[in-house]
């Protein structure tokens, strides 16, 4: 008996599926929110270190409590809304931007068979949502009626849509390769993908070049440094939260590193073997494949916290240039030769 | 051919890779920054840090009111008034500092001919208003109470050098 099935034995067809659907969506989602909390704790802690600086060490054993000591503290601060501000928008644009942050986590597979939404178009759904994201960017900054968050969104728009088009044929290396939109196929697909002992594509030399871009193009898609130039504090105060205060820019904050970790997450799934060990050896699979998948995002989550102490930040021009005049013509012309090597091999020319 | 190098160099990324190695070797590196509120840094004995009016040690003020502190401070930060005491020595009857003009510059001690005005070691005397960093006679008078072993162990250990 599975699980929804439990809740429908008692509850009824329809209303058990909805209990149960509605436990799994917390399931995933309260977790979710702690593992954000801890990620923000780790990435100040990690950034520190690299400064050669301490980090937050006070709240809490070694701090570990600070997000949640800074969480209270937004909460218990009064919501500023300027009176020159679009009331409505303004508050919509922190909820669309943390429930996008939050509806994409659906797809995701966190093991064998724990994914929420097993849809066969679970790639696709993924890209749709997180592309909603931009919304809430845009929103903000336009309806806080102030300069610099409309600066802010101006940029984080035009980023956005520059890297999604990298990010999407870099997918369609991976999708052609996994022969699946479904993001659990796509996992399998990579066990003993190599020599049948290496699980994922990035051990695939002509993929791991897909996977360098797809990190970048990840970095560049959650307005991560170096490309944060949505919120370069230097010129642009906070960018498109500028305005916010409280609950509504804890709401950002939030859904800025839920992003983050899908993300690490993504990049775990469609190049490192998400849930599988790295290596197709059987006492490896005694590990719960969870553990796995979540190790793979920490390792990917100090990556980005490595390359955010490491990197300066990117100018805008820099950074159009990379996204449309490197990426976009390096992953059409290797989406071309993954198809080409397939036709080759698999299909037979 | 340094063309091709690079490209070479830029699409393997390899001023990156370096810059990355350079930071995690950084990240196991020892802190440079100390616990502050748990951990210090070793004062000077001629720190200069919040004022103090100092007593001889039967209890007698030491200021006689000459005035050559209110005179040289260069931020205008001293007032004094000064009128003869029942006994006839003269003493003041206003001292006051205001800490938000002061540049902490220390030539109120150094004009001290009877070593009564010293600029402490203590550094952590932030307050929550304006109102409580103009100082008068008073609170430099309890500060001296206060303060006099350590203010009496660093004039003593830099005697040597004046």
């Amino acid at each position: 008996m599975t699980f929804t099935q439990w809740f429908q034995s008692w509850g009824g067809e329809a209303f058990g599926w909805f209990l149960a659907t509605t436990v799994l969506i917390l399931m995933i989602a309260l977790p979710l929110m702690l593992a954000v909390a801890m990620i923000i704790y780790a990435d100040r802690k990690i950034w520190a270190a690299m400064a050669l600086r301490r980090g937050p060490n006070v709240v809490g054993p070694l701090g570990l409590l600070q997000s949640f000591a800074d969480g209270l503290k937004v909460m218990l601060q009064e919501t500023i809304i300027p009176s020159a501000a679009n009331r409505g928008l303004f508050l919509l644009a922190p909820i669309i931007t943390f429930t996008v942050a939050l509806i994409v986590w659906a797809v995701i597979p966190f093991g064998p068979g724990m994914v929420l939404a097993d849809i066969n178009v679970g790639l696709l759904y993924l890209l749709a949502a997180s592309s909603l994201g931009v919304y809430g960017v845009i929103i903000s900054g336009w309806s806080s009626n102030s300069k610099y968050p409309f600066y802010s969104a101006l940029r984080a728009a035009a980023q956005m849509v520059s890297y999604e088009v990298s990010i999407g044929f870099v997918l369609i290396s991976v999708v052609l390769w996994a022969d699946s939109f479904n993001l659990s196929k796509i996992v399998l697909a990579q066990q003993g993908h190599i020599f049948g002992f290496l699980n994922g594509f990035g051990f695939n030399p002509l993929l791991f070049p897909m996977a360098v871009v797809f990190l970048i193009s990840a970095l560049a898609e959650t307005a991560r440094a170096p490309f944060d130039l949505t919120e370069a504090e230097s010129e642009l105060v906070a960018g498109y939260q500028t305005e916010y205060s409280s609950m509504s820019f804890a709401l950002f904050w939030l859904g800025e590193y839920a992003n983050v970790i899908l993300m690490c997450g993504l990049n775990a799934i469609l190049f490192w073997g998400g849930w599988l060990p790295p290596v197709d050896w059987a006492p490896l699979y005694a590990v719960p494949g969870i553990i796995w998948f979540f190790s793979k995002i920490l390792i990917f989550f100090f990556i980005f916290s490595w390359i955010k102490a490491t990197v300066p930040r990117f100018r805008y021009d820099q950074l159009m240039r990379l996204g449309w005049k490197v990426f976009l013509p390096l992953s059409l012309v290797w989406v071309f030769l993954v198809s080409g090597y397939l036709m080759l091999t698999r299909y037979g020319a | 051919m340094s063309a091709i190098a690079h490209y070479i160099k830029t699409f393997t990324l390899w001023e990156f890779v370096k810059a990355h190695w350079l930071t995690l070797k950084y990240f196991f590196k020892p802190k440079a920054t100390i616990n502050y509120p748990y951990e210090r840094n070793p004062l000077s004995p001629r720190f200069r840090g919040e004022h103090a009016l100092r007593r001889y040690p039967n209890g007698e003020e030491r200021c006689i009111a000459c005035k050559l502190c209110e005179a040289v401070c260069p931020a205008l930060a001293i007032t004094i008034e000064a009128e003869p005491r029942d006994d006839g020595s003269r003493r003041t009857t206003r001292y006051d500092i205001d800490m938000t003009k002061c540049i902490y510059c220390g030539f109120c001690q150094e004009a001290c001919p009877v070593d009564a005005i010293v600029e402490g070691p203590n550094l952590e005397f932030s307050t929550e208003t304006r109102e409580e960093l103009l100082y008068d006679k008073a609170k430099l008078l309890a500060n001296g109470d206060r303060w006099e072993r350590a203010i009496a162990a660093n004039i003593a250990a830099d005697a040597p050098y004046r």
